[in-house]
């Protein structure tokens, strides 16, 4: 039996490392603060492992080549940070509607537009879930820290494949350029879900037929001969351009295969919540911010908690919800100007206040303003 | 001999449920598919092992119907599609068939950059000179002085020589036919097919409705017959020299036919040399 080893790594070899550990045999990317790094390390380790790696012309081009990878049978994943994974929305909209399985890692730095190329940010949030055109939905996920970074960038890939759709890894700039100690598993304990193949013969395939909320997926060369569109298609794929019962029975499937599983899919870390009346909510780096000042404020007797969202999309609605009828004290901490916040208030349902904390500059938030807004909520009372 | 006029010789390879195809009377994109499948019959390729990709517009619908792996992508993004397609799986026939406007205008800079790599892929362009699908405007190929729905003065933009831009790019077989050279056009795709790295055929395709119409062909017979009245057959020649001008001659062939690594086998090469064993 093999060991688990101990790695210092930062948080984009984690990614690259747990990629490849997920199964991942192909890349496509273009270089771009802050998220190069990834790319730099899938360069040097894709072709010992026996996978591709390719440097495209651009992001419309490296997303469109995972695609075509991901048709072509291989797990497939491109890294980008936000004025990247603005041009790549298009393509994000194809992957969504022919359900196909990718993973982007998003390196977040501060924009907006070229922004702060080299400091951090957590505004692409609601880019991640609404970035394209028409209905879809995404699966978000983001780490705190290069472990996660390793373990969740596997998690990112086994519902990629599980659910055919397009996964967001939404790191930052922090957590990527963190070096921090990552435990690695060995192979054989390390989970990797490979996508549903069909079963049948071709003549009874529909490639686009759900069977449990998900169609099984013949590639390219399996002998199927899938015909794959970005129109909206039926079943077997066609283009139905004109049909409002197969555009609604489309758009509800590649909505709800996620929106009914969202409790599957749901990652939460909660720190002092078993009595907190103060909540706490943050995602990525700000994680660890949040983390220290509920640690102060518990110092000074006031009953605050952590809830740090690892999936922010689909995002757990009904876990705030009920949440709410217990605590009527919320704060969002992020690095932007408002955007889990607006999910938290929605999912609050009116029952409890929710303030923002923004955080502008390219920064963290340091422990003491998360503190000091506790204290602010608090007294507020 | 009885002859059956419910069938063709071709439906074997089309998908018989999506026909009848969605192309104007007098289009020149079934000329292109008729011959593309009397390729792949002559060369007997296994249909199992061939992807077609497309991107938007007109010509993007090809894919739809042929009777294989085929990929309907994004506009301008058929190439970049193929090529993690091809590189994913090497075994894979990977063919693009698209519209002049969809590789040369909004995919301009991924046709160039698959061209300079050399990717083992072929690729049809399809070139009616206009944007068809969406009525008729101006293409990155809409001759000088040209008629569209967005020139109504007439076009002031030089336009492309998709021939030199493809040999200038880096493909390793560029050749050029109308939808009038039926037959040499088939031959001419079977050596794409057949070779390895990036090969480019440009066809010079009808399109009466949008384009014709506009600019004194407004019948498909009037464009074929000014095909057949101004096309010269010059192989060889340096693709520069071709440029596409209003009512001069029309130089077609086979210009370009060289070899070169292919960027897919220096992946392998590279694969072979550095795997972790």
């Amino acid at each position: 039996m093999e060991r688990s080893e101990i790695k210092f790594w930062n948080g984009s070899i984690a990614v690259a490392e747990g990629a490849l550990a997920a199964g991942c045999r192909f890349f496509a990317g273009y270089p771009i603060t802050p998220a190069s790094d990834i790319a730099e390390y899938m360069a040097l380790r894709l072709p010992q492992e026996g996978g591709v790696f390719i440097q495209m012309e651009d992001e419309i081009a490296s997303i469109a080549a995972l695609i075509g990878a991901s048709w072509g049978g291989a797990k497939a994943m491109t890294s980008t940070s936000g004025p990247g994974f603005s041009l790549m929305q298009e393509n994000v909209g194809l992957a969504a509607i022919t359900e196909t399985p990718l993973v982007i890692a998003e390196v977040q730095r501060a924009g907006p537009s070229t922004g702060m190329p080299t400091l951090v940010g957590q505004g692409d949030v609601m880019q991640t879930r609404w970035g394209s055109h028409g209905d879809y939905e995404t699966i978000v996920i983001s780490p705190s820290s290069p472990q996660e970074s390793f373990d969740l960038i596997i998690r990112a890939f086994n519902l990629a494949e599980l659910y055919r759709v397009p996964v967001i890894f939404l790191t930052d700039e922090c957590v990527a350029h963190m070096y921090e100690r990552v435990v690695v598993p060995p192979k054989e304990e390390i989970e990797a879900v490979e996508r549903l193949k069909p079963n049948v013969p071709p003549e009874e395939y529909m490639p686009f037929k759900p069977i449990n909320d998900i169609a099984p997926m013949a590639t390219a060369g399996m002998g199927y001969k899938v015909h794959v569109t970005g129109l909206t298609h039926n079943e077997k794929g066609y283009p139905m351009t004109t049909s409002p019962e197969v555009q609604e029975w489309m758009v509800r499937h590649i909505c709800d295969k996620i929106r009914r599983n969202e409790y599957k899919m749901r990652d939460i870390e909660e720190y002092r919540m078993e009595d907190a009346e103060i909540a706490v909510v943050a995602f990525g780096i700000v994680g660890r911010s949040a983390k220290a000042a509920v640690k102060m404020a518990r110092r000074h007797r006031i009953k605050a908690g952590l809830i740090r969202l690892k999936t922010i999309w689909p995002f757990p609605e009904s876990y705030f919800e009920s949440l709410a009828d217990d605590i009527k004290k919320f704060i969002v901490a992020e690095i932007n100007y408002g955007q889990v916040k607006l999910e938290v208030e929605r999912s609050v349902h009116g029952k409890a206040s929710v303030e923002l904390l923004p955080k502008f500059g390219g920064a963290v938030h340091q422990p003491s303003e998360i503190y000091e807004k506790i204290k602010e909520v608090k007294n507020g009372n | 001999m009885e002859i059956n006029a419910t069938q063709h010789p071709m439906d074997k390879y089309l998908r018989a449920d999506r026909i009848p195809h969605i192309w104007c009377p007098g289009c020149g994109l079934g000329i292109v598919l008729n011959a593309f499948l009397r390729a792949i019959d002559e060369l007997k390729i296994d249909l199992d092992k061939l992807a077609v990709v497309s991107g938007i517009g007109c010509t993007g619908r090809i894919a739809g119907y042929i009777n294989t792996d085929s990929y309907h992508t994004t506009h301008g993004r058929a190439i970049p599609f193929a090529t993690g397609l091809k590189l994913a799986n090497p075994e894979m026939k990977v063919v693009v068939i698209s519209g002049d406007g969809d590789l040369f205008a909004i995919g301009g800079n991924h046709f160039i950059h698959a061209a300079r790599r050399n990717i083992d892929i072929t690729v049809i362009g399809v070139n009616n000179y206009n944007y068809g699908m969406t009525g008729g405007q101006l293409g990155p190929t809409t001759p000088l002085g040209a008629r569209t729905t967005t020139s109504p003065y007439g076009n002031i933009e030089h336009p492309f020589n998709l021939c030199h831009v493809a040999h200038a790019a880096g493909a390793v077989y560029v050749a050029r036919w109308t939808v009038l050279h039926a037959v040499r056009l088939k031959n001419s795709i079977k050596e794409a097919l057949q070779k390895k790295g990036f090969s480019f055929i440009e066809v010079i395709a009808a399109c009466p409705t949008t384009y014709g119409r506009r600019n004194k062909m407004p019948d498909a017979l009037d464009e074929m017959r000014f095909y057949r009245e101004h096309s010269v057959i010059k192989h060889g020649i340096d693709p520069a020299e071709a440029n596409i001008e209003i009512g001069k001659e029309i130089i077609v062939g086979k210009f370009v036919d060289i070899e070169k690594p292919t960027f897919n086998d220096a992946v392998e090469e590279l694969k072979r040399k550095v795997k972790k064993k």
